[in-house]
């Protein structure tokens, strides 16, 4: 048997990675990953309040958070490839204008 | 002892030293390839390292009894989310980042602080949380329960996700065409 804060932990030090990799990384798509690394985080805590308390309900809710990771995903990627082509960099300390 | 409906006995000696075994391993493999994503500075090493991650977190699902979420953690996110990443890295061709100089002074403050803040949440964590330890495969997942909760009880948030999927199939596609061939199509309409 593994306690549930072993779980939470882990689920924590997932989210500080993706945390810290959205703040340090320099390259777009890497601070993209980043979130996706927080959102994965989160729902390992989900699956584990769901097994401790034996509430099928936090899978469904696993469930709905990665369908909207994947359609942010998807748009987020979009934005990414229409940056590119107007400025050519993939660097976010070089996107810092609103306007094109 | 009578156990209600869909609730697991608590496992033998071994079955309990083989699920804080594999959880540890896993889990281990879990924070080395989140902590490779941080480290790598080419976007595809980062992306490879993120989808070890993806399929040891869908290990610990299993471990947690959770089937469905470790089948569904597989195919969307380690099958269509970052095979959609890797085609992004490589159709823009993205090569090394380049590292911006930070502030030494953040350095020196910010990683010891970190550390010891995550070590004083962990302790806590294990110590303090009044929590009961989780059974080898506690939750009693079958496909038609998930079924009868996923398209019965919360069938309303379940239609809106799929409007809000359509919405960003036609976002992408708008954002992602080229605006020349948005107004080539204009004309010929």
């Amino acid at each position: 048997m593994v306690p549930l804060s072993y779980y939470l932990v882990l689920s924590g030090i997932l989210f500080a990675c993706g945390v810290t990799g959205f703040l340090i990384k320099r390259n777009i798509i890497t601070i993209f990953m980043s979130i996706e690394l927080m959102l994965n985080g989160v729902n390992l805590s989900f699956v584990a309040f769901a097994a401790q308390w034996h509430a099928l309900s936090g899978q469904v809710f696993v469930f709905f958070v990665m369908v909207v990771a994947a359609a942010e995903a998807a748009v987020g990627l979009a934005i990414i490839i229409a940056v590119f082509r107007t400025r050519e960099t993939l660097n976010v300390d070089k996107v810092d204008l609103l306007k094109l | 002892m009578k156990l209600p409906p869909g609730r697991r006995r608590y496992g033998s000696v071994t079955e309990n030293m083989l699920h804080l075994v594999l959880f540890s391993v896993f889990g281990l493999i879990c924070v080395a390839g989140a902590i490779n994503l941080l480290v790598q500075t080419h976007p595809i090493n980062s992306a490879l390292s993120l989808v070890v991650v993806m399929g040891s977190l869908a290990v610990e699902y299993l471990l947690l009894g959770a089937e469905f979420v470790a089948a569904v953690q597989v195919i969307v996110y380690a099958g269509a989310i970052m095979v959609l990443f890797v085609f992004v890295i490589m159709l823009l061709n993205a090569g090394a980042e380049e590292r911006s100089k930070g502030s030494i002074v953040a350095l020196m403050l910010g990683v010891p602080g970190m550390l010891v803040g995550s070590i004083l949440t962990a302790w806590i964590l294990v110590k303090h949380s009044g929590t009961q330890p989780v059974a080898l495969g506690a939750l009693p997942g079958h496909p038609k329960d998930i079924a009868q909760l996923l398209f019965h009880d919360f069938l309303l948030p379940f239609e809106v996700t799929s409007i809000l999927v359509l919405i960003a199939i036609m976002g992408s596609v708008v954002l992602a065409s080229r605006p020349e061939s948005i107004e080539k199509t204009k004309k010929e309409n």
